[in-house]
């Protein structure tokens, strides 16, 4: 075995070795070994990550600036489907509309009822973990296609919603074939998961000590206060990462509204939530780079709305010693 | 102010399997300052939290200020508690800490303001008032503890082990401090912990448990110098007091004598005086007690009586400066230590069953080196007596 002739990184060069020929072949150092194997390690992660993420994420900035139907080579056409999404069609802001609705009420509505069932689970329930499987369930299905065909059930005409509506004599109605009732349906459908949510408060609420609540109970401190003068802000980081996570979410819904409105965002667009509508642009029209464009508006959209909560975070958000 | 009266005072868990206190009877005089003292599992924080009103009772009653509160809420029972590890709001400023309790209680906002700042001069936490707990360091946020205690002028502080998180130093500190902010304020204080020498300098009182019974309550100074059994005498003095099984021999005209192994001691007729009971152990199997500090190097001390020195060999020495503290080689049996934190226990499982050692406090200026026999003398006048069955104290007063 030859002997390493550089030591802790710094070559040797011998005087005699001028020629490249003579020149002794360059060690790597152990790091660097080291970091060569790491490497290996990661390329298939590396290749999905450049292949299955960056190329498309940059293949479809291209695209949003063409005109594309995928028969036919892209088009370049510069900022038109920019300019058409954002001053031409209404039933774009139709979609936009009926995302923030869906957002605006969804978020903060799930992140009660996590709170809230949390806060009563924490209670020392002697059988928490049951309870918390039940309620976590709904999380792990909720945005599947089975799910949405059994809503739509639910809520139709004749279904079991009706059902028990009747029991007390009200009279019920396809709750999903009407506008107006139709965009809570999807609401409820997505504050339905609020499993995940729940089960992150959950763990947050168990590690807020217990001697906060006796001080504050010896200090006259009511239930409700305590809640609202301990719990709340303890737990506002995890809020915020609720909160952040579910924005995300959110405006990204899909399934959910493809399933109930059968894929056409109706009764009258009342369900056409933004990724509805860009998935009929871009694969039922074959609109390519229209359907681009629009995910690039909404890439921008959620960015400036995470940016937005991560901003208002210094005013709200406390995080302990 | 007010007096605290526990009576028959019980906590059971899991359905009476376990007894964390068993019928705790005392009673707290008005503005007395009581420190509940034990090792740890001995029921002592379990007794303060079922003052407080943070645990159930099981049975028995606590009274404060000559009411029954067992049905009272915590927040109703005129009391403030400082707590092992603060429990200060994280996300409060140091004043809403300090001032959470009197804004709860709807008190007008320059009420509060001017409450807290005056403890907060009282305790030097003006500086902080702005900033959070997070940004103080361990002997502040102690403060704030204190302070937040302090300001609802409550009728009894409860302190559970308030300065354990401390470093040695600041303990010492703010044991001092708590003691003069409570002979400032007067107020009821009962205090929790399992540190002898805060339950020996902050007391007024002290009250011993183990095992969630009550050993002995007593002054400090009575609980040194006349501990109640075994448990007592072992828990309180560091280094602990040598315990041995001796016998007593027969009566003399000056006193007995006491055979400790192979060891001989005098026990002069005036500790029979003081001990009356003692006279019925004549030739009978008793524990003989020697605290450390009884015991010096004979070298040094004049005209010792022979009868009352032995000698023995040095095993360890540790210089500590102001004194030494001598282990000896000590063939006596020694007697069964309960408390398993003692030094005695400790040498015993390491040098084995019935090879003792005794432990002497000789003074700086011996000469006395590990490996050589020195002649030790004893205070016999002092020496402690317990029945050898029950480990209760013979003292007969």
């Amino acid at each position: 075995m030859s002997q390493p002739t550089s030591t802790g990184g710094l070559e040797i060069t011998h005087p005699q070795s001028k020629s490249m020929k003579n020149r002794p072949k360059r060690k790597l150092t152990p790091q660097q070994l080291e970091n060569r194997t790491a490497y290996l390690f990661l390329t298939p992660w590396f290749l999905g990550l450049i292949f299955i993420t960056i190329g498309p994420v940059l293949a479809s900035l291209y695209l949003s600036f063409t005109r594309y139907n995928i028969l036919r080579p892209p088009r370049w056409i510069g900022f038109e489907n920019y300019y058409n999404i954002l001053f031409m069609d209404r039933q774009f802001w139709t979609s936009v509309k009926v995302t923030f609705f869906y957002v605006g009420w969804s978020v903060p509505l799930v992140l009660i009822m996590s709170l809230a069932v949390a806060t009563v689970l924490n209670r020392g329930l002697a059988l928490l973990p049951i309870y918390r499987s039940i309620f976590y369930i709904p999380s792990l299905m909720g945005g599947s296609v089975g799910i949405g065909l059994l809503w739509r059930e639910v809520f139709g005409a004749q279904g079991v919603f009706n059902d028990a509506l009747a029991i007390f004599g009200m009279a019920g109605r396809s709750w999903i074939a009407i506008p107006e009732t139709a965009p809570w349906i999807l609401v409820t459908l997505n504050v339905w998961t609020f499993g995940a949510s729940m089960v992150i408060f959950l763990a947050a609420l168990r590690q807020i000590p217990a001697s906060l609540y006796e001080a504050a109970s010896i200090d006259g401190a009511s239930a409700w206060t305590r809640f609202r003068r301990i719990t709340i802000p303890m737990l506002t980081p995890i809020v915020f990462f609720n909160a952040v996570l579910l924005t995300i979410q959110s405006f990204q819904s899909f399934t959910q509204s493809y399933i109930v409105s059968g894929g056409t965002g109706g009764p009258a667009d009342s369900t056409l939530l933004y990724s509805l509508y860009l998935y009929q642009r871009a694969f039922v029209q074959l609109d390519m780079g229209y359907g681009s464009a629009m995910a690039w508006i909404l890439l921008l959209s959620i960015a400036s709305f995470t940016g937005l909560i991560f901003w208002s975070a210094k005013y709200w958000v406390f995080y302990g010693e | 102010m007010a007096n605290v009266i526990l009576k028959d005072l019980t906590k059971r868990y899991g359905g009476g399997a376990l007894t964390a206190v068993s019928s705790l009877n005392l009673s707290i005089e008005d503005g007395e300052f009581l420190v509940l003292v034990g090792p740890s599992g001995c029921g002592k924080s379990t007794a303060l939290r079922m003052i407080a009103g943070l645990e159930e009772i099981t049975s028995g009653e606590v009274s404060i200020n000559d009411n029954v509160v067992n049905d009272v809420h915590a927040k109703d029972r005129d009391i403030a508690m400082v707590f092992q590890n603060y429990a200060l709001y994280p996300h409060m400023s140091v004043y809403d800490n300090m001032a959470f309790a009197l804004q709860i209680a709807k008190f007008p906002s320059e009420e509060i303001k001017k409450k807290v700042h005056e403890v907060a001069a009282i305790l030097q936490l003006e500086p902080f008032l702005k900033r959070r707990p997070g940004q103080l360091s361990g002997g502040q946020r102690q403060r704030v503890a204190m302070g937040r205690a302090i300001v609802r002028q409550p009728s009894v502080f409860l302190m559970d082990e308030p300065l354990s998180n401390l470093d040695a130093k600041l303990r010492v500190q703010m044991r001092s401090e708590i003691a003069r902010i409570q002979d400032r304020l007067q107020v009821t204080t009962i205090y929790v912990t399992h540190d002898q020498i805060e339950a020996m300098t902050m007391g007024d009182r002290v009250a011993l448990m183990k095992d969630g019974m009550l050993q002995q309550v007593d002054t400090p100074s009575n609980i040194y110098g006349r501990p109640a059994n075994t448990f007592v005498a072992s828990f309180i003095g560091s280094p602990a007091m040598n315990l041995f099984h001796a016998n007593i021999g027969d009566p003399l005209a000056d006193g007995a004598s006491l055979r400790l192994g192979s060891h001989q001691l005098h026990i002069p007729q005036k500790v029979f005086e003081v001990r009356s009971e003692l006279k019925e152990y004549f030739n009978r199997d008793v524990i003989a007690g020697i605290r450390p500090e009884d015991m010096d190097d004979a070298a040094l001390t004049n005209s010792h009586p022979d009868n009352e020195t032995i000698s023995a060999r040095i095993v360890l020495a540790e210089a500590l400066g102001s004194d030494i503290i001598i282990h000896l080689d000590f063939d006596a049996k020694m007697a069964e230590v309960i408390d398993p934190d003692t030094l005695s226990d400790i040498s015993k499982s390491l040098d084995g069953e019935n090879a003792g050692i005794c432990v002497a406090r000789f003074d700086a200026k011996s000469q006395a080196k590990a490996g050589e026999t020195v002649k030790v003398s004893v205070d016999c006048e002092r020496l402690h007596f317990f029945d050898s069955e029950t480990g209760l104290a013979i003292r007969g007063d």
